[in-house]
């Protein structure tokens, strides 16, 4: 009997072996690859802690695994911190983890390309669902920290070349605990609206793990689902993230995103100076094209026929008024003639009458002298009488 | 589509565009290319002016809704 000595209860030997493996493992770290993840609506995490020889069970419970940036996929190998907890009702013992990291830098790479393979298959990255970016937004939705520069950049770009636009910002954590989330949560907020025409989401530069939240799954449904067209932003030229796939359209950085969702203003005044022009000059050229018709139509055999009858007219009535002129003229003529006749004819009837009753008129060098101290004795005199002249030679 | 804007930018802009496609067809008549000549230029006028002065807005949206769309 004696091999029944030390007889324990389920519970009480539970409970030494719970005693004995907490008070060991209170803080243990381990590396496995993880199985079975699964996230649950309460926001606690269950996985499997694996490698080739055994395998741990793992609970993460939700105020610690916000604090974790990216989220676990299976296959990914993480190194987890915590301690072994014993379950007595279930009779199992499980790592109770507080920080998880990934195993390696190639750790995020693997991650981000599983899940590029997977959602490529599911068609999210197909180009029928690229929906077209509007040349002319009114309201650009904005989803990235309203204190960080990314958002600065966008302001003055936007500020430059499409003053019109208004920027709907529903800012967000970019990076970190709950980034994620939040992003999800503002781009479903902007689909909230129906009068934003373009959100545009995204951050700065920064790191692999800076940037991460644009490689969560969560993030890319919500960008699929997205009603209003998606410009990824995120990082510089280099980075590409999952949400860059999936997006309607991918900008290799935030400015460049908004120089894509907006017209630029200075070519916006060419444009519209162009019609300017091109009107004016338009309708000077139809005004010439109606005169050149008209003149064409003035010029027609039938509209001279009027013009030709009026100029033979004219020519007629130059010929009156020719020949009136004619008239007058001689007429006048012949009368000046007549008086200046009659003139010199009264004139000589004048002096006539005096040289008749015996005067005579005296005249040196064809001029009458009528007075005695005009007379020149020198010179030769004519006298006229009635009846005729005689001329007295001086000397 | 809640409301159609009643003159937008982009309206305007192809409002222009489809004055320049008439007057470049040349099917209408004098006196109504003077017209569109005269909403053209007016039109450019005004575009010109409004892209001018124009400052940009900037609205922040508050989340309210974010506790209720979480749970999506």
């Amino acid at each position: 009997m004696n091999e029944f000595n030390n007889i324990l209860s389920v519970s009480e030997l539970t409970n030494i072996i719970k005693v004995t493996l907490e008070e060991s493992f209170s803080d243990v770290s381990i590396i496995g690859e993880i199985s079975n993840f699964k996230a649950h609506v309460s926001g606690h995490w269950y996985f499997t802690l694996k490698d080739a020889g055994a395998q741990i069970s793992c609970t993460m419970w939700r105020g610690v695994n916000s604090y974790v940036f990216f989220t676990p996929q299976d296959g990914m190998k993480v190194i987890v911190r915590g301690k072994i907890t014993v379950y007595p009702p279930r009779g199992n013992y499980q790592i109770d983890v507080r920080s998880m990291k990934p195993a390696g830098a190639g750790e995020l790479q693997a991650a981000f390309e599983r899940l590029k393979q997977k959602l490529a298959e599911e068609g999210l990255f197909d180009p029928e669902h690229k929906q077209p970016i509007p040349k002319f937004p009114k309201k650009i939705g904005i989803v990235t920290a309203i204190d960080g520069a990314a958002f600065q950049d966008m302001k003055s770009i936007a500020a430059r070349r499409y003053p019109l636009a208004e920027l709907v910002i529903a800012s967000c954590k970019v990076q970190g605990e709950g980034a994620a989330k939040e992003i999800v949560s503002a781009i479903k907020l902007l689909n909230t609206r129906d009068d934003i025409d373009v959100i545009i989401a995204g951050r700065g530069g920064g790191s692999l793990e800076d940037l991460w939240a644009f490689n969560e799954e969560i993030v890319a449904r919500a960008i699929f689902d997205s009603k209003t067209p998606v410009i990824s932003a995120v990082g510089h030229e280099i980075d590409f993230t999952i949400a860059d796939f999936v997006a309607d359209l991918r900008a290799p950085t935030p400015s460049a995103a908004m120089e894509l969702a907006t017209p630029n203003k200075d070519e916006l005044f060419v444009f519209i100076d162009e019609f300017s022009y091109y009107f004016t000059e338009k309708i000077f050229e139809i005004i010439a094209d109606y005169k050149e018709e008209i003149s064409g139509i003035t010029s027609s055999y039938g509209f001279r026929i009027p013009l030709d009858f009026i100029k033979s007219r004219n020519q007629y009535l130059d010929n009156v008024l020719f020949r009136f002129q004619n008239f007058f003229d001689n007429k006048i003529l012949f009368n000046k003639n007549r008086l200046e006749l009659l003139e010199s004819r009264i004139q000589s009837f004048d002096t006539e009458k005096i040289l008749r009753r015996g005067f005579a008129l005296v005249s040196q060098e064809g001029k009458i002298v009528s007075r005695k101290e005009k007379f020149d004795k020198d010179k030769s005199t004519q006298l006229k009488f009635y009846d005729g002249e005689i001329t007295i030679k001086h000397g | 589509m809640a409301k159609k804007k009643e003159n937008s930018f982009e309206d305007s802009l192809q409002r222009l565009q489809e004055i320049s496609d008439m007057l470049e067809k040349g099917e209408i008549g004098l006196e109504e290319s003077i017209k569109l000549y005269e909403e053209g230029i007016n039109l450019a006028k005004i575009c010109f002016g409004t892209l001018k002065e124009a400052e940009l807005k900037v609205t922040e949206l508050k989340k309210q809704l974010e506790d209720g769309l979480k749970d999506q």
